[in-house]
C-alpha cells in the first residue's frame, strides 16, 4: 500500500513561499500584477471574495504608486513580493518614487449627496477596509514600501483543497 | 476590457466586459461622455460579464451619474452586478446612488 499524504500538506506550506516579480510602473501593468497576486492568493488558500479584495487592494496601491510616487508612467518599476505563510498572504509593494504616505490621506466622505461625492480617496479606503494589516514605510534612497497582509479565515483551512 | 454600446429610442445600453482599472477606465468614461454629449442621459450599464472594477471604474460611474441626474434629465442604472463588485459598490457607499436591476430588459423597461 502506498502512502498518499493529505492534500492539505501541499496546499498549506509549512515554510513560507516567497515570490518577487518586478513590473514596469505603467497602468497597462495592472492586469499582469492582478494576475500574479490573484494566482498567489489562490495558492495561499484564500476564498473567492478574499482573493478579489487582495487583487483590488494591490491594484489601488499600484495605481497610487504610478500616480503619486512616480507622478507619471514609465518613471520606475514596481516590485511586488508575495509571501504565503500558514496563516495567510503578505504582499509587499516597493517603488523608487517620492514619498507617498497613505496614512496622510484622509478617509473619503461616503455619506454626502451625489453632487458632493468626492471622486478621489476611494482606493485607500478599499485597502484599509479590506486588508487585515497595512504598513507603510519610506526608505530614504530607496523609496516607498507598502506591506499588506490578508489573513486566511481559520474555517477555510479544512476545505482548502482547490488546485489551479 | 471590451465595451459594446447599443442605442435605443429612449435610452442607451452599455455593456462592459473584463477588467476596468486605471488603464482601461478612461475608455469607459469616454463611452459615457460620448452618449451624454449627444444629450442622452438615460443609460443602463450591463455588468454581467465584468470581472473586476477598481476605484478608477467607480469614479467613471459616479461622474457619469452626476451628469445624468443633473436637472432630473436621466440617470445611469446598473444591471447584473457581480457579487464581488457589488461588495465594492457597497463599501464605497454607492448603493444608495444607483438603481440596480437583475436583467437588461427590466432596466430598459423602467426608463
Amino acid at each position: 500500500m502506498t502512502y498518499s499524504p493529505p492534500l492539505e500538506i501541499f496546499d498549506r506550506p509549512t515554510t513560507p513561499l516567497i515570490i518577487t516579480r518586478s513590473f514596469p510602473g505603467r497602468y497597462d501593468s495592472l492586469a499582469s500584477i492582478g494576475d500574479f497576486v490573484r494566482g498567489m492568493s489562490e495558492k495561499a488558500g484564500l476564498d473567492t471574495f478574499a482573493v478579489y479584495t487582495v487583487e483590488m487592494a494591490v491594484d489601488e496601491a499600484c495605481s497610487n504608486i504610478i500616480e503619486h510616487a512616480y507622478q507619471g508612467e514609465d518613471i520606475g518599476p514596481i516590485a511586488c513580493t508575495c509571501k504565503i505563510s500558514n496563516d495567510g498572504l503578505t504582499i509587499i509593494l516597493e517603488d523608487e518614487g517620492r514619498p507617498f504616505d497613505p496614512n496622510a490621506v484622509a478617509p473619503p466622505d461616503l455619506t454626502s449627496n451625489l453632487e458632493d461625492r468626492p471622486t478621489h480617496g476611494l482606493g485607500l479606503h478599499f485597502i484599509r477596509q479590506w486588508m487585515d494589516e497595512v504598513h507603510y514605510e519610506f526608505q530614504p534612497g530607496r523609496g516607498n514600501r507598502l506591506t499588506l497582509y490578508k489573513k486566511r479565515p481559520p474555517a477555510l483551512k479544512k476545505n482548502n483543497t482547490r488546485k489551479r | 476590457m471590451e465595451i459594446t454600446h447599443t442605442q435605443y429610442k429612449h435610452c442607451d445600453l452599455v455593456k462592459v466586459k473584463g477588467r476596468v482599472d486605471s488603464y482601461t477606465a478612461p475608455q469607459l468614461s469616454e463611452t459615457f461622455n460620448k452618449i451624454t454629449e449627444e444629450g442622452r442621459f438615460k443609460i443602463a450599464l450591463d455588468m454581467s460579464e465584468l470581472d473586476f472594477m477598481s476605484s478608477a471604474g467607480l469614479r467613471a460611474l459616479i461622474n457619469t451619474q452626476k451628469v445624468c441626474k443633473r436637472y432630473n434629465r436621466g440617470e445611469l442604472v446598473l444591471v447584473a452586478v457581480p457579487e464581488n463588485i457589488r461588495a465594492a459598490l457597497d463599501l464605497a457607499g454607492f448603493i444608495p446612488l444607483f438603481k440596480i436591476y437583475d436583467d437588461v430588459l427590466t432596466a430598459i423597461g423602467n426608463f
